[in-house]
């Protein structure tokens, strides 16, 4: 029987951005066991949040993540809206829905980028984070930053956007979605790319369900699950078919994401040529009370916030449950029985953010 | 308010979630409220977008079977309601001994509210 050997895979690792640990149980090249380990940045901002009231949270909020960051504000002001019985204006439900698709862009073509820099394409990992500026322009022409855009607020969105906005938003999407059209035939056919992804980290539907897994990599495992599907913001008035792939593997996680880029290009098109003129913002007065749930599609699968309230000016528990927190579980399972020289791309797969798990 | 809320006991609470499981239900998360007497836990389960959540009430220092058997992704929840709120959750598959989030010299169960007299001033603990 060959000997063991355990492998501190990261915390500092050039797959991860951010700092995971995987210890992993060897024989010789193969992975027996995977335990994550985690700590190394928790910054408790669930605790903060009960010390902050509901409408400081949006901005507490939003820098949970930088890459998801309209997402989670996005979801608690939903939670928020639940609790005071409000509603955001039709308008401003569409300029959500366009926002969240936009940061769904821009986190898919990063995640495209890190893949290909894994798989040791360089070119290709430029052209995806090209693309990537792109996106990133264009969330500086809606909201004027790039990254923490702040444009949610509880009751709708904190400003309206003009024609020019709408139009130079328009004018850029057709730029990126011919950028893309060059691009993404690479990601489907080129052999080094299917080398590395092909049958690498298969995890079965009924495994994924039972792991509890969310967002790309459950749906690459053929499971009809988007949370988007439950009609927050504007989804219910879009034509909208989550994207499903039954590969199981890596190959098949990154197609998902591949496929949501040009599904997310037309969910905003459909939305600004549906969108409403009128109010952006229904003004709220008061201190919630009760407890709610709300529920969004982040890039990497569904986030779900808790907020209960007694009434007072702060809440009095605010839970976050992000979606790489979910994706963990299958990540240990994808891993074993895997060889070393697949974990780098296997553990990329499920997009992990650890800003949003070390919340 | 939130619908569809199964209360349960340290007794029942397995065998609740094995029925949840058979019925293909997925667990999305716990959460954890100290409401001071007691800490609720909510069992968040997901079939089909509609919620379903489990409500178990526990007193300080009370033993919670771990769910990590039934659902073997529960021991992210379970592993950080042990180091956020001190629950003593047993059978963990992966018992991370209240050190998943926290590092030794972080406070310790900083969401619990009234703090166990043993461990002192978490700043303390801090320094």
């Amino acid at each position: 029987m060959p000997g063991r050997t355990v492998i501190p895979f990261g915390p500092q690792h050039p797959v991860f951005p951010e700092p995971l640990q995987l210890r992993l149980t060897m024989e010789e090249e193969r992975v027996i066991d995977a335990v994550p380990a985690l700590g190394y940045m928790h910054r408790g901002i669930e605790q903060l949040a009960q010390t902050k009231d509901y409408a400081q949270n949006v901005f507490l909020m939003e820098r949970v993540c930088g890459i998801c960051s309209f997402m989670h504000a996005l979801c608690y002001c939903q939670s928020v809206e639940s609790l005071l019985g409000i509603e955001a204006p039709p308008r401003a439900r569409f300029m959500r829905t366009i926002q969240a698709e936009l940061g769904r862009l821009q986190s898919h073509y990063l995640w495209l980028g890190l893949v290909a820099d894994a798989c040791g394409f360089e070119s290709l990992f430029m052209q995806a984070w090209r693309n990537r500026e792109m996106i990133m322009d264009c969330q500086e022409a809606v909201s004027g930053s790039r990254v923490t855009i702040s444009t949610c607020a509880i009751g709708g969105c904190r400003r309206d956007w003009d024609d020019g906005v709408l139009q130079e938003l328009t004018r850029r999407l057709d730029d990126v979605e011919r950028s893309m059209d060059a691009i993404a035939p690479v990601f489907f056919e080129d052999p080094l790319v299917k080398q590395r992804t092909v049958g690498a980290g298969i995890i079965t539907k009924q495994e994924a369900t039972l792991l509890g897994a969310v967002g790309p990599v459950a749906r690459a495992s053929g499971i009809v699950e988007d949370m988007r599907r439950l009609g927050y913001a504007a989804y219910d008035e879009l034509d909208f078919k989550p994207v499903v792939e039954t590969s199981c593997d890596s190959y098949a996680r990154m197609i998902v994401r591949l496929r949501e880029t040009f599904q997310a290009i037309n969910l905003i098109r459909q939305a600004l040529k549906k969108m409403p003129a009128g109010e952006v913002l229904n003004k709220w007065k008061g201190t919630p009370e009760g407890e709610a749930i709300s529920r969004v599609e982040q890039p990497r699968g569904e986030l779900m916030y808790y907020i209960r309230s007694n009434g007072g000016k702060n809440p009095e528990r605010l839970r976050i449950r992000t979606p790489t927190l979910s994706n963990i579980p299958s990540l240990v399972k994808m891993l074993k029985g895997s060889r070393l020289s697949d974990v780098p791309v296997i553990a990329l797969s499920i997009d992990s953010c650890i800003s949003c798990t070390e919340r | 308010m939130i619908d569809n809320v199964v209360p349960v006991t340290r007794e029942t609470l397995l065998a609740e979630a094995q029925r949840l499981a058979d019925g293909g239900q997925r667990l999305i998360s716990a959460t954890a409220i100290d409401q001071g007497e007691y800490l609720e836990i909510l069992y968040h389960f997901d079939k089909d977008l509609k919620l379903t959540h489990l409500k178990l009430e526990v007193k300080p220092g009370e033993e919670v079977p771990s769910i990590s058997r039934v659902y073997f992704c529960a021991f992210i929840p379970e592993n950080e309601l042990k180091d956020l709120f001190g629950i003593n959750i047993s059978n963990i598959v992966i018992d991370y001994q209240g050190k998943f989030f926290l590092e030794d010299e972080a406070p310790r169960t900083p969401l619990l509210k009234s703090k166990p007299p043993e461990q002192g001033d978490p700043r303390e603990v801090a320094r």
